[in-house]
């Protein structure tokens, strides 16, 4: 079977499973005593092992086996969570984590887990540094054992099915005699004889433990094969050293009762898919009494990574970009037949197209939202993130996650992940205090960090906001005039909020050390240019002694931009409206040279003018001779510059199309889009005139 | 016998070139070119084909042919090779022949300099005819026209 056409498929489920087994473990935290939680945190790794050795990743199965063993032990009360099994869980995951994505860039899953192995057995063991463990160490191996033999899914459906299909099904015990000399030898001359005759579907210890010869005088297997029973029995016995050989024919009840003896396991199998979800509605609900800011966490967990089966269906992102260029080229249409309609002036045709207008107006909305994903698939990392630095910092912090639901365009989600991990860590270990510093200053001991988006018109706030110590004004403004960013005059006339604006200015974050400081500021400067990367904006608002808020705009899509069409000669082109400050007019006497440099006076200041005719060489144009002349105020980050233009045509949502592979990248272009009439107009990327 | 492969005919002058059918997409009157500024002189601009922007090139320009004006016959082959899409713009183009590759000789020695490199060989068709097959991996290489633009300047 060529698994790669599964792989895709893997790697998802794996995510999803990696991520529930993540949530349910924080919750667990939270409530340690809940074994329901357990119990959804077994299966979500039992299903992961199912699916990793089914796709022969051997690590990848043995890691989630060792975790599945003790978390078989605490559902079923022979062990208490503790930190420690908390910690070593955790570093599983990660573990985990990093394997499949090892896997998803191509590797093989491959990696050195022996610590946490040793660390996973330790526990089975009952070695749990700290605390005795609940019941006696000694039913630990049992329960190991025990569980060993069970058959995932996937092998219990092959049996099952080979079984419906009148293949025989057989359960081998084989046991090697005492004075034995060389038992792997042994065991591999049966495993040679069977794989012969039938196939070996699982063997308890594996194959591989067999071959290193970790195990004891017997092992078992499961076995498809034609041959009889007896028949079977008789070549076993028939290989030197043998002491003994049980086989045993099993049908469809037997396997049932053999493969599945624990009851969880059968319902896990067994259960229809609708059982796990009251459990997960119990689930859910149930922290929400013991928290207060639990309701607000509670949707989240609905809506997202159940593993039950949801009515969606996973499309590959590039047919949505198909889809997506096919309907602007309807746009396109759709405002050329406005414009013909306007022209012939005929009532069925104007209505007509009216209608069309509407329509495609919904069909427009139903395809951008296509591409529109929850905020939760980049949110629902930071819980754990929170969880490692409070942690890690020794601080308490409680994570309020609000909106996550919130719908953003994927190619912002995709993006937006590490600006907000930076802004996050900013905040958990410079915003929020110590819980001594906390204590001193009259607040609780546990800090706040919120998280919340929202809709706003045509954009998406992200906000980020601590009840921690705040940005300190003073602080700020003195690094920064030692970083030459502003001068001391310039400190004196800003407001406390473009201070804070000033830990993202690019000459701050090279500053050897800011967190003596009120800490902020260490490489938030790629922070903003990546927002800004991303047609967005970031504001700070902060108050000394109760906190800062960080609040991210983002627009809601990329591929549609809103932009101002402006004429300069023949040619049309195509300004993004998020880098215009204003538009307005000079008067040609206003202009005066600054060292050879074109400056025009712009509220208390001076701005360079650049002109759009001369940058791009346009022919027929020649603006010099004008009184008046048309600008646009562009800004790139700070600095603002104003660009002249002939005339102003109009405010216009845009298709942004690229230009080609063959065209060079184009200092100033940032694309293409196509008018309603058919014409290709340049979209103006206004940061390359800003240095 | 070689293979039969079908060829588009256009006209740069007096001169027929054929292109392999494979990699012709479509052929267009001419239509408004958008300028795109700060590019290779014999880069027209872009054009708008059905939604999208595809850039086109002038190929008595790209030859160093004097470029001539627009008329009636003025075709824009569209082209994709190596995922790159791109218009050529030419004379004329109204003619499509089934050729045998075996038809088909290497450049003629006499040509020589930067512009054998665009050609693929010439075909010969009849007695008078001669279709010169572009090399179109060569007509699109972009590092070359680098030096090229460097020697012209």
């Amino acid at each position: 079977m060529d698994m790669n056409q599964y792989l895709s498929m893997f790697i998802d489920e794996s995510n999803d499973h990696l991520q529930a087994l993540n949530d349910n473990m924080m919750q667990l935290e939270d409530n340690p005593e809940d074994i329901s939680i357990v119990q959804v945190i077994f299966r979500s790794a039992h299903t992961l092992k199912g699916m990793a050795a089914t796709m022969g990743f051997e690590d990848l199965a043995s890691l989630t086996h060792q975790m599945e063993n003790v978390l078989d032990l605490v559902r079923n009360d022979k062990l208490k969570m503790q930190d420690f099994i908390f910690d070593t869980l955790f570093k599983s995951l990660d573990a985990l984590q990093s394997m499949v994505q090892d896997i998803t860039e191509g590797g093989e899953g491959k990696a050195d887990v022996t610590s946490i192995v040793d660390s996973l057995q330790a526990i089975v063991r009952g070695e749990v540094p700290g605390e005795a463990k609940a019941s006696a160490p000694a039913k630990a191996p049992a329960a190991s054992a025990n569980s060993s033999i069970v058959l995932d899914e996937f092998q219990y459906s092959v049996l099952e099915q080979s079984i419906a299909e009148g293949h025989k099904v057989l359960y081998v015990d084989v046991v090697i005699r005492d004075d034995c000399q060389l038992k792997a030898v042994r065991a591999y001359q049966v495993f040679d004889l069977m794989e012969r005759n039938g196939e070996v579907v699982k063997s308890f210890p594996s194959a591989q433990d067999i071959e290193q010869d970790k195990f004891d005088r017997s092992f078992s297997l499961y076995y498809i094969t034609q041959k009889e029973a007896e028949e079977l029995k008789n070549l076993i016995l028939n290989i030197s050293e043998i002491s003994e050989a049980k086989v045993v024919q099993l049908d469809a009840e037997t396997l049932q009762q053999m493969a599945l003896p624990q009851a969880e396991a059968a319902a896990a199998v067994e259960a229809p898919p609708a059982a796990p979800q009251p459990e997960k509605a119990e689930k859910s609900s149930a922290p929400a009494p013991a928290k207060s800011k639990g309701a607000e966490a509670a949707p989240k967990r609905a809506g997202g990574g159940t593993p039950a089966p949801s009515r969606t269906i996973r499309v590959d992102i590039e047919r949505l970009d198909v889809l997506m260029n096919l309907f602007s080229e309807l746009l396109i249409d759709r405002v050329r037949l406005e414009q013909l309609a306007g022209e012939i002036k005929r009532s069925e045709l104007t209505e007509t197209v009216e209608h069309m207008t509407r329509v495609s107006g919904d069909l427009q909305n139903i395809v951008l939202k296509l591409r529109m994903v929850p905020v939760d698939t980049v949110f629902n990392r930071f819980p754990r993130m929170v969880r490692d630095l409070a942690k890690s910092l020794d601080k308490k912090i409680d994570l309020i996650i609000t909106g996550a639901e919130t719908e953003l365009d994927r190619t912002v989600i995709d993006e937006i992940g590490d600006p907000l991990v930076h802004l996050l860590r900013n905040a958990v270990d410079h915003g929020v205090e110590t819980t001594a510093e906390r204590i001193e200053a009259g607040k609780p001991e546990t800090g706040t960090v919120q998280l919340r988006a929202f809709h706003s018109g045509n954009h998406v706030f992200i906000e980020i906001e601590d009840d921690g110590k705040g940005i300190d004004r003073e602080k700020v403004a003195a690094k920064a005039i030692k970083n030459g960013v502003i001068t001391e005059e310039q400190a004196q006339a800003m407001t406390d909020d473009e201070v804070a604006l000033l830990l993202f200015a690019p000459g701050f974050s090279t500053a050897e050390k800011i967190s003596d400081i009120s800490g902020r500021g260490v490489g938030l400067d790629v922070v903003k240019s990546k927002i800004e990367s991303l047609s967005g904006t970031v504001q700070v608002t902060s108050k000394l002694g109760s906190g800062s808020k960080f609040s991210v705009q983002l627009p809601l899509t990329l591929s549609i931009i809103s932009a101002m069409l402006i004429k300069t000669g023949e040619e049309k082109y195509a300004i993004p409206l998020s880098s215009i400050v204003e538009t307005g007019m000079i008067k040609r006497a206003q202009i005066r040279e600054i060292h050879g440099y074109k400056m025009i006076p712009y509220r208390d200041t001076n701005i360079p003018l650049l002109s759009l005719a001369e940058i791009f060489d346009v022919p027929g144009y020649d603006e010099s001779q004008e009184v008046e002349t048309e600008i646009v105020v562009i800004r790139k980050g700070d600095r603002l510059a104003a660009l002249t233009v002939e005339e102003f045509v109009g405010q216009n949502e845009v298709v942004i199309k690229n230009l080609g592979k063959y065209l060079p990248s184009i200092q100033g272009v940032a694309g293409a889009t196509i008018l309603g009439d058919g014409q290709v107009a340049l979209i103006i990327d206004p940061n390359a005139f800003i240095k | 016998m070689g293979q039969e492969i079908k060829v588009i005919v256009f006209k740069l002058g007096h001169e027929e070139y054929g292109i392999d059918v494979d990699k012709v997409q479509t052929i267009e009157r001419i239509t408004p070119i958008t300028r795109v500024p700060k590019t290779y002189s014999f880069v027209k601009g872009v054009i708008n084909l059905r939604g999208v922007v595809i850039p086109v090139i002038d190929l008595r320009g790209r030859f160093g042919l004097p470029e001539a004006e627009y008329t009636d016959q003025t075709r824009v082959i569209i082209v994709a090779v190596e995922d790159m899409e791109v218009g050529f713009i030419v004379d004329s183009a109204n003619d499509v022949i089934d050729l045998d590759t075996d038809v088909i000789d290497s450049p003629p020695e006499v040509v020589g300099g930067i512009k054998a490199k665009y050609l693929h060989g010439v075909a010969r068709i009849s007695e008078e005819r001669l279709l010169i097959m572009l090399n179109l991996s060569e007509v699109l290489n972009k590092s070359e026209i680098i030096q090229l633009e460097g020697l012209e300047g």
